[in-house]
This record gives C-alpha cells, structure tokens and sequence, in this order.
C-alpha cells in the first residue's frame, strides 16, 4: 500500500499553465459528467458536465489549460466558467499544476 | 455514507445548461452506474453482542463468502471503478482473511474505510494502517464514559475502543473516525465526544439510531426524545462540517436549516449493502426480505444487481410523497428514513417516526396493535447480554408492507462527502 501523502497545497487555476489530474485522482464518468475522487484527501467532487470531462482529461496532454478547453471543443466565450469550475477543482487538489512539456 | 467523509462533497456549478444536467440530486436519485458508497459487511461473527445492532450479527454465518469469492467482487468493484468501500459487520477483522482482503482491495484501487470495535487494533496493526493512504478506520464508541457506553456494547468496550484510538494515535494516523450511534443517553456527551476525538487527533462522526436488526428491540427506549433531536440539531449546526453525520440526519431539517451534506435517502440509487452471503439490500438499515435486490453469487454478480435488479430499477423511479406530500418541510426532509418507517411499522409513503413536526409520534400512537416487520435474519448468539433497561418487546408477526419502498434511505452518501459517512 502506498505511503500516506499530504495533499497538495490549494493553488489558482491559470489557464496560461500546464496542468495535470493529480496521481491521486481517479475520475469515473457518469452520464451526467464524472465523479472524481482523491484518494488522499478522501474527497469527492462532481463535474457537472462531460465536456467538462473531456477538459479534465486533456490537460495532461495539453500544453495549457487554455489549449484542454479548446481540445475539448469548448469556445473561447465560454472558458471563463470552465476556468471557476478548473480552479474549484485546483483549491481541492483534484488537479495541480505540471512542468510545461 | 457518505462520501468523503474528510471534507465535504463539492459540486461543481459549471457547464451545461439545466435544461441538459438538471439538478445533480435529481441524477443521484435516478441511479448511478456504480454506487458511490457501497458499505459490505464481511461477516456476521462479533465478539461484541451491542444491543442496537443493526445487522443482529453475533454468530457466523456457514455461507459466508469465501475468500476466492471476496476477491471477485473486488474485481468487479474494481471494474465498475467503486472509490472505496465501508467494510464492517459483525466485527470485520474477526475473518481469518480480513488483512488479506483489505490488502487485495486496495491493490486493486478500490479504497477501504473498515469500522471496528477496536479489539483487534494492536500496535503493529496501528502502524501499518498509519503507512496506507488507502485505508480509513473507523471506531465505534456509544458513550463517552464507560457506564453508558458498555450499557450498550457491552462490558469493557469502552476501555477496548480508548485504548484502539491511543495505538492509533501513537502510530501517527491522523484523522481516523470515533463512530458514535446517537442516543437518549449520550445525547448530552456530543461536546465530551467531540473533545475524546480531538485528543487522538480523530474525526468525530454521530449517526442515527436506527430500529434495524436488533435496533427495532431498543429503538422505543433509546431513541433521542423530540427535545433532545432539537438539541442534536442545533449542535450539529454550530459544529457544521467539522463533525461527519453520514448525511444520517437529514429527517432533522424540517427544523429549518439544511445540515451539512447532501440530502438525499441514497439506498439503491448510489449506495448499498453487501451482507456476508452476498445478499444486496438497498442499504445497510434495510436487512430484509422486501429490500433485497439480489445476490453477488448470481449470473452477472453484483453489477447485474446494481444495474438491473427490479428492487433498485424501481427505486429510481419518481417515488411519491404520499401523506407527507402537503407538508411544506417535505423538500427538506423528503420523508425521512425508509428504514426507520418500515421497521416501526409505518406505512413508507408517511412520516417519519422522528418526524421533528410530530407526525411520526401521532402516526406511532395510530399503530394501534399492529405488529411489525422483524428483521429476515437474526445472527445473534443464543443469549446474549441485555444491559440496557428496556421494556417489554412487542414484535410479533412479520407484516409485509404492499409495495416498493418510496424513500429508501442509506448511510449517507455522499453527504458528508467522503469515504463514508
């Protein structure tokens, strides 16, 4: 069993940055979006929408935030609620920041 | 429940118009792929013999899943991407294979939260529990001294469980859970509770005495009084989400204010029960007949159950208010407890017995001499301890109500957001 971790310091969201689902998360998709689970926070969250699955799961590969919403097909006008939804998501360590590839 | 039960459920108010998403409970109440908190008591064995509960375990039962047949239903909760489960029992560590299954289960991504009336906690176990991020512990404590905890869980179990939560303490696991069932007799000990989790650096979670299993024997006795409901509820808003409730008391906001937790009876809809024989019950409350869904050991195992069985199909349709639909409180409390109605003897479209605007005791007084349903399994030992004064039992022949559960009510989801209620 791995060691238990402290969880990752809360941090904002910026869509400018790379970004990464931390290791601790498993996301499980749902019709209405995903449910995703910490398991080192022992925390639950919501995504309340599959685009905003498909957002989540491309940040890995992504150079930017920005970049994830656009692959997941999300206009420009609409990444402001995707950015509060991403930095809800980042303040509880669901997601953390990676180094740019 | 709940679900995590460290902090509280987030949802995120983002994309998607309503007319698409809707409200999320609304999803919950229509059923999810997978449960979100699936509790699975391994065995029905216990040392211990509590008058409350609410399995009425005490004896093992002969067809009890045996280890190979554990590890696949954690495969399969391992496919259907199940984030943890609450294991407990009977006393769970009792089983020879106990370790060995926690073990496997968490190899297998599936996180455990197991709950215990410590006995098995030495030293070295509190260690080794220290050192995984996937396992939670949860401690059962019915008193926060010993007259009135062992008058329920018998002699000794308050020195037991203490001394579990000093080892935990002293192998660096923060954060574990002091369990505590809500009674007329502890009610007044919340704020000594409170304190007894602090000082092992535990996180103190209150949930509903349920009339289930051996429960239905003392609810009339122990249960908390109207005044005392209001001073648990009254507490549990000054302490918010410090305190996890399992999202167990959600029949308490008719007072007025939502508590903590999402307010939602979640049984077959995102949580359920596995027993020790493989038998699927809508929730941990409900061990019986008229809620059992199906079993692990049949064809397709248990997500044919959870997916298809006619229990949990019909328990995700639009369920009705009946007689509580006129009360202006039923978006709060949404009836109450499926569980606690049935095993009083209350029709499961009414109120609640602890309905906190009164209709549950007009309903009680109503009852007349009409019997109630008794649990479909009983595993208690032959004689077991009776420590609490209690009166006379009047539960005589089963009465089977005429259809499916409106309410069903579970441990509390996703309430409290964590593992576990």
């Amino acid at each position: 069993m791995p060691p238990r971790l402290a969880p990752a310091d809360p941090v904002t969201f910026d869509g400018a940055r790379a970004w990464t689902l931390h290791p601790q998360v498993s996301l499980r998709p749902e019709s209405f979006g995903a449910l995703a689970y910490h398991f080192g926070t022992r925390r639950l969250s919501f995504l309340k929408s599959r685009t905003l699955l498909a957002v989540v799961e491309s940040l890995a590969e992504q150079p930017t935030g920005h970049d994830a919403c656009r692959a997941a097909g999300v206009p420009p006008e609409e990444w402001s609620r995707y950015e509060r939804a991403l930095d809800t998501l980042a303040e509880s360590g669901m997601i953390c920041p990676r180094e740019a590839s | 429940m709940t679900i995590t039960e460290r902090a509280p459920a987030r949802s995120l108010q983002q994309p998607a118009p309503p007319a698409v998403v809707g409200r999320l409970v609304d999803r919950f109440e229509q059923g999810l792929d997978a449960p979100i908190c699936l509790t699975w008591e391994l065995t029905y064995a216990c040392n211990l013999a509590c008058v409350h509960c609410l399995s009425s375990s005490g004896r093992r039962d002969p067809r009890e899943l045996s280890t190979a047949e554990c590890k696949a239903v954690i495969d399969e909760f391992e496919r259907m991407q199940i984030f943890y489960i609450n294991i407990g029992g009977g006393e769970p560590t009792i089983r020879g294979d106990f370790w060995e299954l926690v073990e496997y289960a968490t190899d297998h991504h599936v996180g455990v939260k197991f709950s215990t009336n410590g006995s098995r906690i030495t030293d070295e176990v509190a260690l080794r529990l220290a050192g995984s991020d996937y396992v939670d512990v949860q401690i059962s404590l019915d008193g926060a001294t010993a007259s009135v905890n062992d008058a329920v869980r018998g002699a000794g179990s308050y020195d037991t469980a203490v001394t579990a939560m000093e080892r935990m303490a002293r192998a660096g696991f923060v954060g574990f859970k002091l369990s505590v069932v809500v009674t007329r007799h502890n009610v007044d000990q919340l704020d000594a509770f409170k304190a007894l989790a602090d000082r092992y650096g535990a996180q103190l979670r209150l949930t509903r005495l349920r009339p289930s299993g051996r429960g239905a024997d003392v609810w009339d006795e122990l249960h908390p009084t109207s005044d005392q409901q209001h001073q648990l509820y009254r507490w549990l808003l000054d302490h918010g989400e410090d305190v996890l409730t399992g999202d167990s008391f959600f029949h308490l906001a008719g007072y007025g204010e939502s508590l903590p937790g999402l307010n939602l009876c979640g049984a077959g809809r995102v949580v359920c029960l596995v027993d020790p024989v493989g038998d699927v019950y809508a929730c941990p409350f409900a061990i019986h007949d008229e809620f059992l869904a199906g079993n692990v050991r049949s064809p397709g195992g248990f997500t044919e159950v959870w997916r298809h069985s006619d229990l949990f199909t019909e328990l995700r349709r639009p369920q009705s208010a009946g007689a509580c639909g006129s009360c202006g409180h039923y978006d709060s409390c949404r009836g109450g407890c499926m569980a606690a109605k049935f095993f009083t003897g209350l029709p499961l479209d009414g109120p609640d017995p602890e309905c906190v605007l009164g209709h549950g005791e007009h309903a009680l007084a109503g009852r007349g001499g009409t019997p109630v349903p008794k649990p479909s399994l009983d595993h208690s030992k032959p004689s077991r301890p009776v420590a609490v004064a209690m009166g006379p039992v009047h539960r005589a022949l089963p009465a089977t109500p005429s259809r499916p559960p409106d309410r069903p009510c579970d441990e509390s989801p996703l309430a409290a957001s964590g593992l576990g209620s």
